[in-house]
């Protein structure tokens, strides 16, 4: 899977826990999920069981912290898929 | 100096009317909302017929996002679409969600007698007992939390007042009524959603099945099968629904030019200890006409001013006790009973939602002049065969109406009360 396939498979698990409309359409690596996408920092654990999900992989309880931006869980996926 | 308490918005969904439209629409018509059941009835239960409201998640998802969406389970929508037609009726707009202002004088007593059990069933205890316990996520406390409807509308419509959940069965929704009344009375609020939600789950149903209180003899037709005050009823049918008010301070109704439905008169709220007759499941005959009477004392009215009675009224047992209970309490003979109806005969008992849904039916039937049938009371029950003149089995038109009277009863041996007032014939 490459980097662009692990972009697209985020931004669609992300979509329903956007609440900032305005920047639903302009998100990019640096995009910051709190600060930009106003996503509740309690649905972080639900979108970390997204990943795991989608991309069949474990993601530890302490790694979660790590992820803030897209890049934050690209970076992380990668990781994980060994890529 | 109390403060007066008028009605100014109502929202309403229903097993037989999804808005307050529909809903009116269907009382007039005397229109049931009882259907067949599939999961009841593949499960074995004897009751296998319920009411459910039709339609609720596509209004949800035009209403709510599909982030608000993802932590809403039945009773969160039933009750966040009722709010939010209670608000709207009322005149006010849905607050932006990026704006932080906060309505300070606005809160929400907004019940429910069970709460999240779907969530509980379909997540909480497969995933604990699997122990998978991380697949939990983030949602299922704030769906399960008893204050999770309240806490739930607060957010949606930013208020800043008292928000809270109250809890006493059946009588749910009308205590609700009662304590925003008397908040906004004492002058600590200027307005309060009020009313109550329950869940559609059978998993709520089975353990009323299991007690044999539900109506199991008409499963072969629905339409029938909610029957309060007949010969042949057999149990209530369980249902779903939600059902809002916004109470209003009269000062500020008329400040803003408010529409007004009706004025809350009198409340009473009280409990029959499980004495006299009294119990876990059944009513202190004492308690609720001293609940009555308390009503009609807090309303500074007598019972011969009471025009229309809308009753607790589930088709149990209990129905025919229930008419002799306001027949005292009123102090009426058989012949002067005033009309007494039961809005369950169409919509089956919506637990924790009662209250609410069946007030806001009570609201229009004084607001718009009618009172509804109570349907399926054909044969009536042999020990109330003297006040069978007082129940109306088609439409009556009812412009006079003055002031109607509006009980729940709940497990527990809880009453509550309302006395509402016509705005218009006041």
């Amino acid at each position: 899977m490459n980097r662009q396939d692990i972009f697209d498979k985020i931004i669609s698990i992300l979509a329903p826990f956007i609440r900032n409309e305005d920047a639903r359409d302009k998100i990019s690596l640096k995009t910051h999920l709190l600060d930009d996408l106003k996503i509740n920092s309690a649905r972080l654990v639900d979108i970390i069981l997204e990943f795991e999900d989608v991309f069949d992989i474990q993601i530890e309880d302490e790694d979660i912290d790590l992820v803030e931006t897209v890049e934050n869980a690209v970076q992380l996926i990668e990781s994980k898929l060994g890529a | 100096m109390r403060r007066r308490v008028v009605i100014t918005g109502m929202g309403v969904v229903a097993a037989n009317g999804s808005d307050l439209h529909a809903f009116t629409q269907s009382l007039r018509e005397g229109k049931s909302g009882i259907r067949l059941n599939p999961i009841m009835a593949e499960l074995g239960f004897g009751c296998q017929v319920a009411g459910i409201p039709q339609g609720v998640d596509e209004i949800a998802s035009r209403y709510f996002s599909r982030e608000q969406l993802l932590a809403m389970n039945s009773s969160h929508r039933l009750a966040s679409i009722a709010a939010v037609d209670a608000w709207e009726d009322a005149g006010f707009k849905r607050p932006e969600a990026e704006s932080d202002r906060v309505d300070w004088d606005t809160g929400a007593i907004l019940g429910t007698g069970i709460g999240g059990m779907d969530t509980i069933a379909e997540r909480i205890v497969p995933l604990t007992n699997a122990g998978k316990i991380r697949r939990l996520g983030s949602t299922v406390v704030e769906q399960v939390m008893a204050s999770g409807i309240s806490a739930r509308i607060s957010g949606l419509l930013a208020l800043g007042n008292q928000v809270t959940t109250n809890s006493s069965a059946c009588s749910t929704g009308t205590e609700a009524i009662a304590e925003g009344t008397n908040r906004i009375r004492q002058g600590l609020a200027e307005r309060m959603l009020c009313g109550g939600a329950e869940a559609a789950s059978h998993y709520i149903y089975a353990g009323f099945d299991s007690m044999r209180v539900l109506c199991r003899g008409f499963n072969d037709r629905p339409e029938e099968a909610s029957r309060p005050m007949s010969a042949s009823a057999g149990g209530f049918v369980p249902s779903a629904g939600a059902g809002v008010l916004l109470l209003e301070s009269y000062e500020s109704a008329v400040q803003r030019g408010a529409r007004i439905y009706a004025e809350i008169l009198g409340t009473a709220l009280n409990c029959g200890g499980h004495r006299g007759g009294g119990s876990m499941s059944a009513p202190n005959p004492n308690g609720v006409v001293r609940c009555i009477r308390a009503a009609l004392q807090d309303a500074g009215i007598s019972g011969s001013e009471v025009g229309l009675i809308n009753g607790h009224l589930t088709a149990t047992g209990a129905d025919p006790k229930e008419v002799a209970a306001w027949a005292t309490a009123l102090e009426q003979t058989p012949d002067h009973l005033p009309p007494i109806t039961s809005t369950k005969s169409m919509i089956g008992h919506s637990l924790g939602a009662a209250g609410a849904i069946e007030s806001i039916a009570t609201v229009q039937m004084l607001y718009e002049g009618f009172i509804h049938p109570s349907i399926n009371c054909e044969d009536v029950h042999p020990e109330i065969e003297r006040y069978s003149h007082s129940i109306p089995r088609t439409t009556r038109d009812a412009p006079e109406l003055r002031i109607a009277a509006k009980a729940g009863f709940g497990f527990g041996d809880v009453n509550a009360c309302l006395m509402i007032g016509n705005w218009q014939n006041a």
